[in-house]
């Protein structure tokens, strides 16, 4: 019997090395492992074996079995593993076709340079306050200093809808509205974003409707050193902490003194570049103290009281941030420029 | 203004500065020079030479030999072709070697086999500005003053080796609208002395008086009339030094006298009028008011129709000058021009601004009236000017001034502490600094005990009436740069954004994080815009500009509709065919007539989509924009502002839209239910009009939704107990609106039914015309507990039953 035994392990190893395929690989196991298989025929012979042989065929009969499950085992690890495989390379794709993506809209570019000085100036404890856009004439000149036939008034050339109502020229009005509003309580610190119009010609750099944003601070002891010292750390938040200012006298009339604020190219660092036109300074802000007639046409005493006010053009530092090569862009909307500014 | 640099130097002495560095200087101080060119366009190797004689070319009729002495021993043999060169002339000659403008390098030439050692040349060609030429240099060869001395270089003879600083002045700093004014700016600047020019007046025995009188009518319009009666004068060129400066100040030369009252205009800033005495009527001259239906035809030939608040200079029959304006052609000095009145006067500054525009009229006179000028200069303008006539044009200059003074000016005096200064700027500068700041300014004045200056302000300064006007006189020439950078001491403010600010901000970036562009529109448009959407507009009128630029641009918006169309048909016109975009804007509304008050500002939410939402690709096919898109984005709109449940759509008929395919947008307030809106489709009309193919559009008014915006989330239990789904389908007439079934079944279902939603819509044949199927899935749920099979049957089947009898629906099997 143990004879047989040996006989069929060798049969079965032999049969094994040659199987091909799964099929008949089960069809061995089956032949030789199965219920009504070799083995099992071969072991039903032990009821007729002494006690003393029984455990030592037994053993051998066991070990028969082991030697054929672990082959039959290993052959079916090798189909299982080429089975994935082939299933792997039916599924690769064309990794380089285009995903899906989400869909990506921008914010105009103007509102997202106002959102980014207004998120500025709100982080420096100021309010953002708006204005009537059709304004009077009061409000935009009269009470900014700027009466009937004052020669300061062909700085701006107006859209004017009847002798006292105007589109307004500036978004200044908005500091005598505020100023009204809070009825002498200080201190104010707002900024006004918003639109503003000027009888222009259009071309790349002049819109007849444009963006200004305007900040206003009043209260006691307001200096002209509060003034200098708010705009270098708002150029350095918007432009870099490498950024410095330069004031120049010039003149507006509801600011005294007023200045012209130039702010180091931020294309060149100040190098010098075609930008800054080789001067290493950009001009974006106007600004000044505010004039005692304007404190006081907004009902404070220009004797307990100060201010500061300043003032810079939106599409201005657009072209410049974005190296934008002509203003009618922002206005005209074509998608292919907006589609631009769909990025953080 | 255009400040020539050697001229500057006659009233202080800056020759150890360049012209670069005076600008930057003035530039630093508050007067901005745009830019310093250079009157010598690229002279070089030219000098004046003498023609000694002039004979035919040989073999060219329009070409003479010239024998010019040009002072190196030799004549030089040149060709000319001018018609004008003689000989006995001074004439520029660029010799072989000289360079001209636009790089021309003269050479040895043969010209028709005759050599020639060099060109004469014209005033053009030596580069100098053909609109400031005098008439008689602006044809042939430049033709120089016969005393110019033969070999000097044209740099000097043309006073071109000069750089002229281009003043760009701010309406305050009329003061520099004049050499002397510009002298002062760059002494306070450079702390220098200042030169004054010499005035000699010979007087002649007669009086000025007999021959004149001088009268002011309108005395608060002029508050000083000054006058010289000047005999003999002999019109003629100006000499070259004159001429040279004002072709560098950029005033072109006519004759002695005028130029005269030109220069002296350019050195004082105080404008100067002469006229031809025998054309002024009577010996009288009267500062009056136009009146009524009177005309003055002025220098330019214009006739002019005066209005009564004009301010004129009359003889004792007519007008003879617009005040401060322009002179009259009937007073004009001319070539036999030999008496002369001289006017130097100050007018009041508004009147002639408002008679300028009004008259459309700018010289460089009104230029200077317009923003007052210095009362001191009246006089020593006239004296100047009739000095320069005496020695210039030959003038006998009779004794004695002719003035009428209707007002007098003290200079103005102003107070400020030294406190004040420091504490308005952030300095701690020192009563010895700032003292030696006002000297700088030639600002008279004293310091008392407490620390008050009080300044005596000269009256070329104008500008200068109240403290903070002194204060930024002391800032500028400390240096803006000397002041420090502080922050700002006391109560500290917090920043933040109001409501309306905040949503739109929300609304901006749910809005592009969806895939829509934003957009800004123009507020100006057509009056026909305005019309295309009543329903968005009201019964509002449009708001028409006094002056609009265009007709396209005449009136103010009243829905942004009208411009996201333009908007629509500018990108399509450049193939951009998809669009989904939205504006957030005001509109303008008024029902005036003629505005008295301010229109309504309304701030609103435009939307629109037109094209592909989906464009097709290797893996989907392309979805076009529908109405349901539109929708769904003003359904995400509400959602983010936290008011879908007050929200409620509903067919309607708004003209410019499509009858079949637009919704009204409708929001429940305390106040009852109010439009917001319309979101449909555009008319199939207006999208042909405007060759746009289907488009979908919306606009809302924002300002209710502001109101009701609600960010508060309230955090609800998530469900312990599940939930059971039921779907069905019903047959309907088509014109049974989904939304009606949904809200059948939720008020059926009230508190059980989570969740409905419609998953098919469906016509076709089988179920025969003008019917529809809608397929209904719904997700009861109690909140509590868990519901049995049997409850739920039962709702559904109280859902389904409610369904059936209201809208007449047949349960599809």
């Amino acid at each position: 019997m143990k004879e047989r035994l040996e006989a069929l392990r060798v049969e079965a190893l032999q049969e094994l090395q040659q199987v091909a395929g799964q099929q008949q690989l089960n069809d061995l196991r089956v032949k030789y492992l199965g219920k009504k298989g070799a083995l099992t025929e071969i072991l039903r012979g032990m009821g007729g074996l002494s006690a003393e042989e029984r455990p030592i065929i037994g053993q051998v009969g066991n070990e028969v079995r082991a030697a054929i499950e672990a082959v039959i085992e290993e052959k079916q690890e090798a189909y299982r593993q080429e089975e994935t495989a082939a299933r792997l390379r039916e599924e690769t794709i064309d990794v380089s076709l285009p995903g899906h993506a989400l869909p990506t809209g921008a914010v105009h570019p103007l509102n997202k340079v106002v959102t980014e000085i207004e998120d500025i100036f709100i982080g420096l404890g100021y309010s953002v306050a708006e204005g009537p856009e059709v304004e009077t004439d009061y409000f935009n000149f009269e009470a900014l200093n700027l009466p009937k036939n004052h020669p300061a008034r062909d700085m701006q050339d107006s859209f004017y809808i009847t002798d006292e109502i105007l589109m307004r020229t500036q978004t200044s009005p908005v500091q005598i509205r505020t100023m009204k509003a809070a009825n002498g309580k200080s201190p104010i610190k707002v900024i006004c974003p918003g639109k503003v119009y000027r009888r222009d010609d259009d071309d790349a750099t002049h819109s007849f409707q444009f963006n200004q944003i305007e900040g206003l601070v009043v209260g006691p002891n307001i200096r002209m050193s509060d003034l200098k010292g708010t705009l270098l750390q708002f150029v350095q938040l918007m432009f870099g902490s490498q950024a410095q200012i330069r004031l120049r006298p010039s003149f507006f009339p509801f600011t005294e003194p007023s200045a012209e604020v130039d702010v180091t190219c931020s294309q060149c660092g100040g190098h010098g570049c075609r930008m800054c036109k080789h001067t290493g300074w950009l001009e974006i802000l106007g600004c000044g103290m505010v004039h005692p007639r304007v404190l006081e046409m907004g009902g404070y005493d220009p004797n307990e009281v100060s201010g500061f006010a300043f003032g810079m053009g939106v599409e201005r530092i657009a072209l410049l941030k974005y190296g934008i090569d002509d203003i009618r862009h922002f206005y005209t909307n074509d998608q292919r420029f907006l589609n631009q500014f769909a990025r953080m | 203004m255009n400040v020539s640099y050697q001229w500057l130097n006659e009233y202080i002495d800056v020759s150890d500065l360049t012209a670069k560095e005076i600008a930057e200087q003035m530039t630093r101080g508050g007067i901005e020079i745009d830019v310093v060119e250079s009157r010598n366009k690229g002279v070089s190797g030219v000098v004046v030479g003498y023609v000694v004689s002039k004979e035919k070319h040989p073999d060219a009729d329009k070409l003479n030999v010239c024998q010019v002495d040009v002072g190196t021993g030799e004549n030089l043999q040149i060709v000319c072709g001018a018609r004008n060169v003689d000989a006995g002339q001074k004439v520029p000659v660029a010799t072989v070697g000289a360079k001209l403008p636009g790089d021309l390098n003269i050479k040895r030439a043969k010209l028709r086999g005759v050599e020639s050692q060099g060109m004469i040349c014209s005033a053009k060609e030596l580069g100098l500005n053909e609109k400031l030429l005098p008439k008689e240099q602006q044809e042939g060869i430049l033709v120089l003053p016969a005393e110019t001395p033969i070999g000097q270089p044209i740099g000097k003879t043309l006073a071109i080796d000069d750089e002229v600083l281009e003043l760009d002045l701010t309406p305050n700093r009329s003061d520099c609208l004049s050499m002397l004014g510009a002298a002062y700016e760059v002494a306070a600047l450079t702390g220098r002395e200042i030169k004054l020019p010499k005035t000699a007046i010979m007087d002649s025995p007669e009086l000025a008086s007999s021959y004149l009188n001088v009268s002011i009518e309108a005395k608060e319009l002029c508050s000083h009339y000054t006058a010289r009666y000047i005999r003999g004068v002999k019109i003629a060129p100006s000499p070259l030094w004159l001429a040279n400066r004002l072709m560098a100040a950029g005033i072109r030369p006519i004759n002695n006298v005028v130029d005269v009252t030109n220069y002296v205009m350019l050195e004082y800033g105080q404008p100067l009028h002469a006229f031809d005495a025998s054309k002024v009527a009577g010996g009288r001259i009267v500062v009056r008011l136009a009146q009524e239906g009177e005309t003055l035809t002025t220098l330019d030939d214009q006739e002019r129709k005066l209005e009564p608040q004009m301010l004129v200079i009359a003889d004792s029959e007519k007008a003879i000058a617009l005040a401060g304006v322009m002179g009259g052609g009937n007073s004009e000095v001319t070539a036999d021009t030999t008496d002369i009145i001289l006017e130097s006067a100050r007018f009041d500054g508004s009147t002639v601004r408002r008679t300028s525009r009004q008259l459309g009229l700018r010289s460089e006179s009104s230029a200077r009236f317009e923003k007052e000028v210095d009362p001191s200069r009246v006089i020593p303008a006239l004296d100047r000017a009739a000095s320069l006539l005496e020695q210039i044009a030959g003038g006998h200059v009779a004794e004695g001034i002719v003035e009428a003074v209707a007002a007098t000016h003290e200079p103005a005096v102003v107070q400020v502490t030294l406190s004040k200064i420091n504490s308005y700027l952030g300095t701690s500068l020192s009563k010895l600094e700032v003292e030696a700041i006002f000297t700088r300014l030639g600002f008279q004045g004293d310091i008392d005990g407490n620390g008050t200056f009080t300044i005596t302000v000269p009256t070329r300064r104008g500008d200068i009436t109240r403290d903070v006007d002194l204060i930024e006189e002391v800032a500028r020439l400390y240096g803006y740069d000397n002041i420090p950078t502080t922050p700002i001491e006391g109560s500290t403010t917090p920043g933040a954004l109001t409501k309306p600010q905040a949503i739109r901000r929300e609304l901006r970036k749910r809005l592009t994080d969806s895939g829509l562009n934003e957009v800004i529109s123009y507020s100006f448009t057509g009056p026909e815009r305005t019309a295309l959407f009543p329903a968005l507009t009201g019964d509002v009128r449009p708001i028409r500009l006094a002056m609009p630029m265009s007709e396209e641009r005449s009136v103010l918006r009243t829905s942004l509709l009208a411009q996201l169309l333009d908007m629509a048909v500018y990108n399509r016109n450049r193939k951009n065919d998809n669009l989904a975009v939205f504006e957030l804007g005001s509109v303008y509304h008024t029902e005036e007539e003629t505005l008295t008050q301010l229109p309504h500002e309304k701030h609103r939410f435009g939307l629109l989509l037109t094209g592909n939402a989906v464009q097709a690709s290797w893996n989907q096919k392309a979805v076009a924009y529908d109405f349901y898109h539109a929708k769904g984005i003003i359904e995400t709109v509400m959602q983010t502002l936290g008011v879908s449940s007050r929200i409620r759509y509903e067919a309607a008929t708004p003209e410019g839209f499509h009858p079949g395919r637009t919704a009204a947008v409708k929001l429940q307030t305390e106040a009852g239910e109010v439009t917001l809106g319309y979101v449909g489709q555009l008319h199939p009309q207006l999208q042909q009009q405007m060759d746009l193919p289907d488009t979908y559009a919306a606009e809302l008014e924002l300002a209710p939704l502001y109101e009701y915006a609600n960010s508060a989330i309230v955090y609800q239990t998530l469900p312990r107990y599940p939930a059971m789904e039921r779907d069905i389908a019903v047959v309907v007439d088509s014109a049974v609106e989904a939304g009606r079934l949904l809200e059948k079944a939720r008020e059926i279902a009230v508190g059980l039914l989570e969740s409905i939603r419609v998953f098919d819509v469906y016509t076709g044949e089988k179920l025969g015309a003008g019917k529809k199927s809608v397929a209904l899935s719904l997700v009861y749920r109690h909140a509590e507990r868990t519901l049995t099979d049997e409850e739920v049957t039962e709702l559904h089947g109280a859902v389904v039953t409610a369904i059936e009898q209201t809208f007449g629906a047949e349960l599809r099997k």
